[in-house]
């Protein structure tokens, strides 16, 4: 059980990746990314391409793809989310929702629908001994590196001049540039940041996960379900509920084995039930 | 009894507003002079707020212009005011729940020659001080008040704009929320005020201009203002 426990938080470790992108973005653009899930597919294809064409290694990718990917998100918010944001959120919708259709579609059209292998890095290759049970090294590694991304973030955002525009812009944005704050100068690093995160969650996916064209598809909705339970917009709480629902699936999967796929649904209307704005969001961000 | 000053700190002419097809605001005109202390009066959905939030470059439908020290300010955006000396204090306040007290203060960058430092602002409430590490909406609805004003002075504003500051305090507080007020006058900064406490307004500002259904109908001194406070408050409904 323990060792579920553990299989969970590796899991959560990539909701909680996924989810913080989504926040900040959410919270600073107002704009819900549905291309997000496609970014980490890419970051999981960009790793496969890089050590399969170009002999690239494991740990180059780590930080070639996630910067690589993350200017793509600056060019993107500067070309087309910047113009459609004055207009109703819709069309923002729609746009990431088709770019995720489309950059998922270049990618089955080169490479097919099947998994591409990817191995793990040969430093990571054994197990670890964790005391009550061992554990392969590479999902401890996911683990650590996302936990000590998350904690970085979240010293930026509470400790520095920076993080502190952010929070502001994220909670009255319009309030922010009255006061002074240039907002619009930073959407565009945030945005390029959040989907390199993205990029980030995908190259540590590739050695665990099967490299396909619908992997961000079908993990993007749990993940949008972790954000809705976090709080719509709280940073806080999409790294939170991230890393408790990959706990609560994991054991949901062990002891109710037929509500596997579902149980983080029931779970998010629970909480809507309970608590509309999400378990750390705010009431008043739903006016 | 229009501005006397030559050379108004805050200038607007033609100012007209839209939300959809309804139009808000029509054709407002009206100057501010240095050091003044001036208040718009008017009923619920007059456009008072329409009117800061036109000025503060927040509201994307109006037409019009408006002057800032005699530069043209009427296509700049919001920050870009700001750091030109206005100060906005909203009509909700604009506390941060996600920010500290201390952060609060220090987020909007200074804008002004004369910026109150931290220590003066603490100095002047003691409170604020006590509760500068605490989230700003853990603040009563006074604190929070003084704070929104706190974070407009410290960043040296020459023209405040301030969106009915007393609204839902207890008298107290008001009084206090006066005597800030005076003593900022008193620097120099100039105050364009939204007020529906007639009294209020005539013991604080010099002038008044008196907003229905989105036109200055009446500009009135504080003599005609207490003269027909009564006449006022009946038709302010209050």
């Amino acid at each position: 059980m323990l060792q579920q426990a553990f299989n969970g938080l590796v899991g959560g470790a990539f909701y909680a990746l996924l989810a913080l992108g989504l926040a900040v973005i959410f919270g600073m653009l107002g704009v819900v990314n549905f291309a997000h899930g496609a970014f980490y597919m890419l970051g999981a294809f960009g790793s496969y391409v890089l050590l399969d064409s170009f002999g690239v290694n494991f740990w180059v990718a780590l930080v070639a793809v996630p910067v690589v990917l993350g200017l793509a998100g600056v060019a993107l918010e500067r070309l087309f989310i910047r113009r459609l944001a004055p207009l109703d959120p819709l069309y923002n919708f729609l746009f990431t929702f088709g770019l995720a259709l489309i950059l998922q579609d270049l990618v089955k059209r080169e490479y097919g629908v099947q998994s591409q292998p990817y191995p793990r890095p040969a430093l990571l290759d054994g197990t670890v001994d964790l005391g009550l049970f061992t554990y392969p090294a590479y999902q401890v590694f996911v683990l650590a590196l996302s936990v000590v991304v998350c904690a970085a973030v979240w010293l930026v955002l509470t400790r520095t001049r920076l993080g502190m525009i952010v929070r502001a812009a994220t909670e009255r944005p319009e309030l922010t540039r009255a006061l002074g704050i240039d907002v619009g100068r930073w959407v565009t690093p945030v945005f390029g940041f959040g989907i390199a995160l993205a990029g980030l969650a995908g190259v540590l996916a590739a050695p665990m996960r099967a490299v396909n064209p619908l992997m961000g598809a079908d993990l993007i909705i749990t993940v949008f379900a972790v954000v809705v339970i976090g709080g719509l917009g709280s940073i806080f709480g999409s790294v939170a509920a991230g890393f408790a629902i990959g706990l609560v699936s994991a054991l949901g999967n062990l002891y109710v084995p037929a509500l596997s796929q579902t149980l983080v649904f029931i779970l998010m209307a629970a909480v809507l039930l309970w608590r509309p704005a999400g378990l750390f969001g705010r009431e008043e961000s739903l006016s | 009894m229009p501005s006397t000053d030559p050379d108004p700190i805050l200038r607007v002419a033609g100012l007209s507003a839209w939300y959809g097809e309804a139009r808000v605001l029509r054709e407002v005109s009206l100057e501010v002079g240095r050091g003044e202390i001036v208040t718009l009066v008017g009923r619920n959905g007059a456009g008072k707020t329409t009117l800061l939030r036109c000025l503060m470059g927040l509201h994307a439908r109006r037409d019009g212009t408006v002057t800032l020290s005699g530069t043209d300010i009427t296509r700049l955006p919001a920050h870009r005011r700001a750091r030109l000396g206005l100060g906005y204090v909203p009509d909700d306040r604009g506390i941060y729940s996600t920010l500290t007290v201390e952060e609060n203060l220090t987020l909007p960058p200074v804008a002004g020659p004369d910026p109150w430092p931290l220590a003066k602002v603490y100095e002047t409430f003691p409170r604020l001080a006590e509760r500068r590490g605490f989230p700003g909406t853990k603040l009563s609805g006074g604190e929070q008040q003084m704070l929104a004003l706190a974070r407009v002075l410290r960043t040296g504003a020459r023209l405040l704009l301030c969106d009915e500051p007393t609204e839902g305090l207890s008298p107290l507080i008001v009084q206090q929320i006066g005597g800030i007020l005076r003593e900022v006058k008193r620097q120099g900064t100039t105050v364009l005020l939204i007020e529906q406490n007639v009294h209020f307004a005539a013991t604080v500002a010099d002038r008044h201009y008196l907003l229905a259904e989105g036109r200055i109908v009446e500009s009135l001194d504080n003599d005609e203002m207490r003269a027909r406070e009564h006449e006022l408050l009946d038709y302010l409904g209050i």
